[in-house]
C-alpha cells in the first residue's frame, strides 16, 4: 500500500468497515435491533396490529417492517455488514497473523528482550546449547536459533500457536453461519415480491383456485410452510406467510395422513401427538410410509415433515334438536360436521349454524386443594414443600362440541355443549354454556337428567310449563294437595289456584327473572321478601303437579313422589329459567360423534442447514482455541558468561509468571552444571 | 543430560495418581451398571450420553481434584435416599431420613438453608477478617452442593416412582433449573476459590446464590412449583439432557462474573479494599468466567438449534428466547472482544459484567414472564 493510496476514501471505507469499533458497533445495534422483534409480537394478522396501534401507527410500523422484523431489510442489512466487517477484519488480520503463527522471532534484539516484563539474567558458567535444547524438547517446545554477530546465541521458543487458528476459526465460522441463514432465509422471496414477481394472497379462495403469482414451484430452494390435514386426506401444497397473506407451495410428493393419535397423561398434559403418514413421490410413485411425533420428523427428498399442531378435521356430529319455542314439537335429529357450517330454519327463520371443533377429551381439576396456599398453616404449607406429587381430582367429563348459531342480522351466541351427563352430588346433569361475546367466558346451565339418563323428562315438564292449556288442571290439583295440608282456608280457594296460574304464566315466559321483576316493580319493597317467599313456596308446591299433569297427558304411570324425584323438580326449575338465558330457538343435545381429526404438519426445506452446523463447529473449536490454548513465547541468549531468559505470552498474566518462575529455576540450574 | 531429562514434561498418565484411578474406575463401574440397568429404556443417543457423561466426569475430575470426593459423596447420598424408597413414592412422607434428610424436597430445603448460612458465614468471615469462618463459609458452600447434587438425583428418581412415563431428567421447568443454578454457580465459584486461593469474594457471589434460593423458596411455598410434572411431547428428548445444562454453566457462569464485577468495582472505589482480594485478581477471575460461560452459552446455543430443528422445524425462529439468547452472546462477546482487543481492564468491564447480569437475568426470566414463544415451559 502506497502511501497515497492510504487516504483515499475507499481505504477509509476499508479502515472503517474492518475496524473493531465498527464491529462491536454493529453487534450493539444488531442486539437492539433483535429487542424490538421480541417485544412486539411477530407474524400476527394485520388488522391485530392495526386494532393494537390505530391507523397511523400501523402503517408507520408496516412501513419500518416491525411485524417482521428478522426478515425486514434494514435488518438483513445489519447482517449483511456484520458479515462484511468480519471478512474484513480476517482480510486486514489474517495476513500477520499466519506471519506470527509462522515466526519466532529469533532475531530479536538482546535490548528488546530485556524490555520484556518477563526477563532475567543469570550468570552461566556452563552453558551448553546441548542442554538447553534437551530442556526445550522435554518441555514440548518448538524452536529456532539464531547465531547473533557477537557470537551469542539465540533460542528462540514457542507454544500454543493454535491460539491465533481459533481466531480464524471463530470469525470465519460467522462468516459460514449467515451464508447458512442467508441461504434459508426468505432473501429471495422478498425481492420477488418487491419486484412484483411474487404476490401474496390475501383471500380466502380453495387452494386450487390461488393464482399462479401466489404460487412458489418445488424448484424453490428453502421454504417453511404449514399444511393442515385431516385424516384420509391429502395435501400436496403447503401455506406460506407473507405479511398480511401467504404464499401456497407447491410440493414434490403428496402427504396423506392415514391416522392422527393424541395421547394424554393421567393429569390430563398431552403426552404424545403422531401422525401415520404416506408420502407418495409425484414422478416415481414412490411411497414413503412413516409416524412423525414432535421432535421425531421425517426427511423426505430434503424436506423434512414436522408435527406441528393437530385439531379437528371435520367430524360426522349427530344432535337431537329440542325446539325450545314451540316445546310441544317432537325434537327432530340434525346431522352436521365439525369446523363446517350449514344452514338451519327454526320456526320460520334462518340461521346459519357454524360448528367449531369436537373435543373427545375434556380433563377437568374437580377440585384442587393445592391451587390456592393462601390461609394454610405452616405446618400445611410444610407439608406440601415436601411432597413432588400433589392429589388432584382429575377427572374426563367427555366429549363437547362448540358452535355458533347466527341470525340474519349477523348477530351470534355461541354455544358449548357436552356429550356425557356429568355428576354432581350424586345427581346427573347435561351441561350446556352459552356466551353472546367471544371475549366472556361462557354461562353454563346445568339441565337435570332423568333416570334413563335423558332429557325427555325435563323436556316434558317444560312443555307442560309452556301450556297455558294445563293451567286448570294444574292449579286444581296444587290448590286440593294445599286445602289437604289446611295450608289455605276454602275461602281462598279460588284466589289461590289464580295465582297457581298466575306464577305458573310469569314463570313459563321468563323465569325467575320475570316474577323478580314483578316484585320489583308492583310490591313495596318491605313486603317483597315475603311474597317472593310465598311464590317460590307455590311454584315449589305446584311443580310436582305439573310433572304429574305432564306424565298423564304422554300416558305415563303416575310416580310416587320421593326425595330424588323432587330434587330432580327443583333443578328442573332452575333449568327452565336458565334456559330464557340460553337465546337460541332450539337446543342441540349432540347425540353422537365419529371423531375425524387433523394434523397440522409443518414441512421445511433448509439447505443452509449442514452450512450452519459446519459453521457452529468452527465457532467452538475456535472458542476453545482461542480462550484455551496460551500462545507463549520463550527466548534463551547464550552470551558468553551468562544467560538470558525472556517470556511472553499473549494473556494471562498470572500463569505466565508462574511459567517464567518455573523455568527461570530449571535453566538456572542447567546453566550453572549443577 | 540427566538433568534436563528430569525437567522433561510428564505425560498425563503419569501424573495421575491412585486415588485419580480409582476414581475413574468408581465411575466407569457406575456408569456399566446403571447401563445394564437402564439400557432396555435408552435409545442409542442417551447411551451415548451416558457414555459420555462418564468420560466428562472422569476428565473434570482428574482436571479439578475436588470433584473427585464431590460427586461420589453426593452419589451416595442420593442412593441413600433411593435405597429407603423401596419403591414407594408415599415412604418420603413417613420414613424418618426420607422426610427429614433426604428425600428431593428436604434434601433441597436442606441445600436452601446451608446456602443462605454459608452467605452470612462468608460476610461474617469477610468483615471480621477471619480465615476461619471464610473456610466454614467453603464448608457450607460445598455441603450445600451435595444437598442439591443429591437433591436433583433424588427427584429424577421420584419421577419414575410417580410414574414410568412421567420420569426424566430434572431440568425440565423453572423450578428444577433454578436448583441446576444455584448448584452450578457454587460450584464454578468453589472451582475458582481454590484456583485463585482467596475466598473473600465468596461472600459476593454467593448473594446471587441466595436470591435465587430465595425465589426457589417462594416458588415451592407460594406456587407449588415443585411438584413434578410429566413432559409435554416437545421436551421429550434426549436434547434437553444436554442443551438444559450447558445453557446452565452459562448462567451461572455470568452470574459469578457480575458478582465479582461487583466486588471488584467496591475495591476500586476503596471500600472494603483491605479485606477483599486486590482489583486485579478479581478482575482475572471475572474475565475466566466470562470466557468459561461464553464458550458454554455458545455450546449450549447451538445445541439449541440443533434441538429447535427437530422440534419445531427450524433451527432459529426468531423465538424471543433464542433471540435474547443471541443478544446475551452479543453483548458477552462485545465484551471479550473489548477486553482481548483493545485491552481495556477494570471499572468499564467490571460495570458492563454487572450490566450482563441483567440482560442474563432478563433472558433467563424476564422472557418467560412477559414474553410468549415457544420456549413457554417455565412460566411464573
Amino acid at each position: 500500500m502506497t502511501k497515497n493510496s492510504r487516504h483515499t476514501a475507499v481505504y477509509k471505507l476499508y479502515e472503517l468497515f474492518s475496524s473493531m469499533r465498527f464491529a462491536i458497533g454493529l453487534l450493539t445495534i444488531l442486539a437492539i435491533a433483535s429487542i424490538i422483534g421480541t417485544v412486539l409480537k411477530q407474524n400476527e394478522p394485520y388488522p391485530n396490529y392495526a386494532f393494537e396501534f390505530g391507523q397511523y401507527w400501523f402503517a408507520v410500523f408496516e412501513q419500518l417492517g416491525l411485524y417482521d422484523v428478522y426478515h425486514s431489510g434494514w435488518f438483513l442489512t445489519i447482517l449483511a455488514f456484520l458479515v462484511l466487517s468480519t471478512t474484513l477484519c480476517i482480510v486486514r488480520n489474517g495476513p500477520g497473523f499466519i506471519k506470527d503463527m509462522k515466526a519466532y522471532r529469533e532475531k530479536a534484539s538482546d535490548n528488546s528482550l530485556a524490555a520484556m516484563k518477563h526477563s532475567v539474567v543469570f550468570d552461566a558458567t556452563a552453558a551448553d546449547p546441548d542442554t538447553l535444547r534437551a530442556y526445550l524438547r522435554g518441555q514440548g517446545w518448538r524452536w529456532r536459533e539464531h547465531q547473533r554477530a557477537d557470537g551469542s546465541l539465540v533460542l528462540a521458543a514457542k507454544k500454543g500457536a493454535a491460539s491465533k487458528l481459533g481466531y480464524f476459526f471463530a470469525h470465519i465460522a460467522l462468516v459460514v453461519i449467515c451464508i447458512g441463514g442467508l441461504m434459508d432465509g426468505n432473501l429471495p422471496l422478498k425481492l420477488a415480491e418487491m419486484v412484483g414477481s411474487v404476490v401474496p394472497e390475501t383471500r380466502d379462495i380453495p387452494q386450487s383456485q390461488i393464482p399462479p403469482q401466489s404460487r412458489l414451484s418445488t424448484s424453490n430452494l428453502s421454504f417453511r410452510g404449514n399444511v393442515t390435514v385431516a385424516e384420509g386426506k391429502s395435501a400436496d401444497v403447503v401455506f406460506l406467510n407473507s405479511g398480511n397473506g401467504y404464499l401456497v407451495q407447491d410440493l414434490p410428493f403428496t402427504v396423506t395422513l392415514k391416522k392422527f393419535y393424541v395421547d394424554y397423561y393421567s393429569n390430563g398434559m398431552p403426552k404424545l401427538f403422531a401422525s401415520d403418514i404416506a408420502v407418495t413421490d409425484k414422478a416415481t410413485g414412490k411411497v414413503t410410509e412413516a409416524q412423525v411425533k414432535v421432535n421425531h420428523p421425517l426427511i423426505v427428498d430434503g424436506v423434512a415433515i414436522y408435527q406441528a399442531s393437530f385439531g379437528d378435521g371435520g367430524s360426522p356430529l349427530t344432535f337431537k334438536a329440542w325446539n325450545l319455542d314451540q316445546p310441544q314439537m317432537q325434537p327432530v335429529a340434525i346431522n352436521g360436521v365439525s369446523m363446517a357450517a350449514q344452514p338451519l330454519r327454526a320456526n320460520g327463520k334462518d340461521y346459519n349454524l357454524e360448528f367449531g371443533d369436537l373435543r373427545v377429551f375434556n380433563i377437568e381439576n374437580m377440585g384442587n386443594k393445592n391451587t390456592d396456599a393462601s390461609g394454610k398453616s405452616l405446618s400445611e404449607r410444610m407439608q406440601d414443600a415436601r411432597e413432588v406429587k400433589h392429589e388432584k381430582q382429575l377427572k374426563n367429563i367427555g366429549p363437547s362440541v362448540t358452535f355458533k348459531l347466527r341470525d340474519k342480522q349477523g348477530q351470534a351466541m355461541e354455544f358449548h355443549h357436552y356429550m356425557a351427563p356429568i355428576q354432581q352430588d350424586g345427581v346427573s346433569y347435561l351441561v350446556a354454556g352459552v356466551r353472546s361475546k367471544v371475549s366472556e367466558p361462557f354461562q353454563y346451565l346445568r339441565l337435570p337428567l332423568d333416570d334413563q339418563l335423558s332429557l325427555d323428562s325435563f323436556m316434558r315438564l317444560r312443555t307442560a310449563f309452556m301450556n297455558p292449556a294445563l293451567y286448570d288442571e294444574i292449579a286444581k290439583r296444587t290448590t286440593a294437595k294445599a286445602m289437604q295440608g289446611s295450608a289455605i282456608s276454602p275461602a281462598m280457594q279460588q284466589q289461590f289456584a289464580n295465582s297457581v296460574k298466575w306464577i305458573l304464566g310469569r314463570f313459563a315466559q321468563g323465569g325467575f327473572v320475570a316474577l323478580e321483576q314483578f316484585l320489583d316493580e308492583k310490591v313495596p319493597q318491605d313486603k317483597r321478601q315475603a311474597v317472593a317467599q310465598t311464590y317460590v313456596k307455590i311454584l315449589q308446591g305446584a311443580v310436582v303437579d305439573v310433572m304429574d299433569v305432564a306424565d298423564a297427558k304422554a300416558g305415563l304411570k303416575p310416580v310416587a313422589m320421593d326425595g330424588k324425584r323432587y330434587r330432580f323438580l327443583l333443578d328442573s326449575l332452575v333449568g327452565i329459567s336458565a334456559l330464557h338465558d340460553y337465546n337460541a330457538p332450539v337446543f342441540l343435545q349432540l347425540q353422537g360423534f365419529n371423531q375425524v381429526q387433523a394434523s397440522g404438519l409443518q414441512l421445511t426445506r433448509s439447505p443452509g442447514k449442514n452450512l450452519v452446523y459446519l459453521g457452529s463447529l468452527m465457532l467452538v473449536i475456535g472458542i476453545v482455541l482461542m480462550f484455551y490454548i496460551r500462545e507463549v513465547r520463550l527466548w534463551i541468549c547464550c552470551m558468553p558468561g551468562s544467560v538470558r531468559l525472556a517470556m511472553s505470552s499473549n494473556r494471562h498474566n498470572r500463569d505466565l509468571d508462574a511459567d517464567f518462575r518455573r523455568h527461570g529455576e530449571a535453566i538456572q540450574q542447567l546453566v550453572r552444571g549443577k | 543430560m540427566e538433568l534436563a531429562q528430569s525437567f522433561v514434561a510428564q505425560p498425563l498418565y503419569k501424573r495421575l495418581k491412585l486415588a485419580d484411578w480409582l476414581y475413574a474406575v468408581l465411575l466407569v463401574v457406575a456408569a456399566v451398571q446403571a447401563w445394564r440397568l437402564y439400557n432396555p429404556y435408552m435409545d442409542g443417543y442417551e447411551q451415548a450420553i451416558l457414555a459420555g457423561s462418564a468420560v466428562g466426569l472422569v476428565a473434570l475430575g482428574w482436571f479439578w481434584k475436588s470433584w473427585r470426593w464431590f460427586f461420589p459423596l453426593s452419589a451416595t447420598v442420593a442412593l441413600l435416599g433411593i435405597s429407603l424408597y423401596h419403591g414407594e413414592l408415599a415412604r418420603g412422607q413417613s420414613a424418618f431420613w426420607l422426610k427429614f434428610l433426604l428425600s428431593s424436597q428436604s434434601a433441597i430445603m436442606w441445600m436452601c438453608t446451608l446456602f443462605f448460612l454459608a452467605t452470612l458465614v462468608y460476610w461474617a468471615g469477610l468483615l471480621t477478617r477471619s480465615a476461619m469462618l471464610s473456610r466454614m463459609g467453603s464448608g457450607l458452600t460445598w455441603a450445600a452442593a451435595v444437598m442439591g447434587a443429591a437433591g436433583l438425583f433424588v427427584r429424577w428418581y421420584e419421577s419414575y416412582l410417580i410414574g414410568s412415563d412421567v420420569g426424566h431428567i430434572p431440568v425440565s421447568n423453572l423450578y428444577e433449573v433454578f436448583i441446576l443454578f444455584t448448584l452450578i454457580t457454587a460450584l464454578m465459584y468453589l472451582y475458582y476459590e481454590a484456583r485463585f486461593a482467596t475466598r473473600q469474594a465468596g461472600a459476593f457471589v454467593l448473594l446471587v446464590i441466595s436470591a435465587a434460593v430465595g425465589f426457589i423458596l417462594w416458588y415451592s411455598f407460594d406456587r407449588q412449583a415443585h411438584e413434578i410434572q410429566p413432559l409435554i411431547p416437545a421436551l421429550q428428548s434426549w436434547w434437553m439432557k444436554i442443551h438444559v445444562p450447558a445453557n446452565f454453566v452459562g448462567y451461572g457462569a455470568f452470574a459469578m462474573s457480575a458478582m465479582l464485577g461487583v466486588a471488584e468495582l467496591l475495591v476500586l472505589k476503596g471500600v472494603l479494599k483491605d479485606r477483599l482480594p486486590s482489583a486485579e485478581v478479581l478482575d482475572e477471575m471475572m474475565y475466566k468466567a466470562i470466557s468459561i460461560g461464553f464458550l458454554f452459552f455458545t455450546i449450549a446455543t447451538i445445541l439449541g438449534a440443533m434441538w429447535a430443528a427437530d422440534a419445531w422445524g427450524g433451527y432459529w425462529s426468531w423465538d424471543p428466547k433464542e433471540t435474547w439468547a443471541l443478544i446475551v452472546w452479543l453483548n458477552y462477546a462485545a465484551w471479550l472482544h473489548i477486553r482481548l482487543v483493545k485491552g481495556w481492564r477494570g471499572k468499564p468491564l467490571a460495570w458492563w459484567a454487572v450490566i450482563g447480569l441483567l440482560v442474563t437475568t432478563f433472558a433467563f426470566l424476564g422472557v418467560n414472564m412477559y414474553l410468549t414463544g415457544l420456549h413457554s415451559y417455565g412460566g411464573l
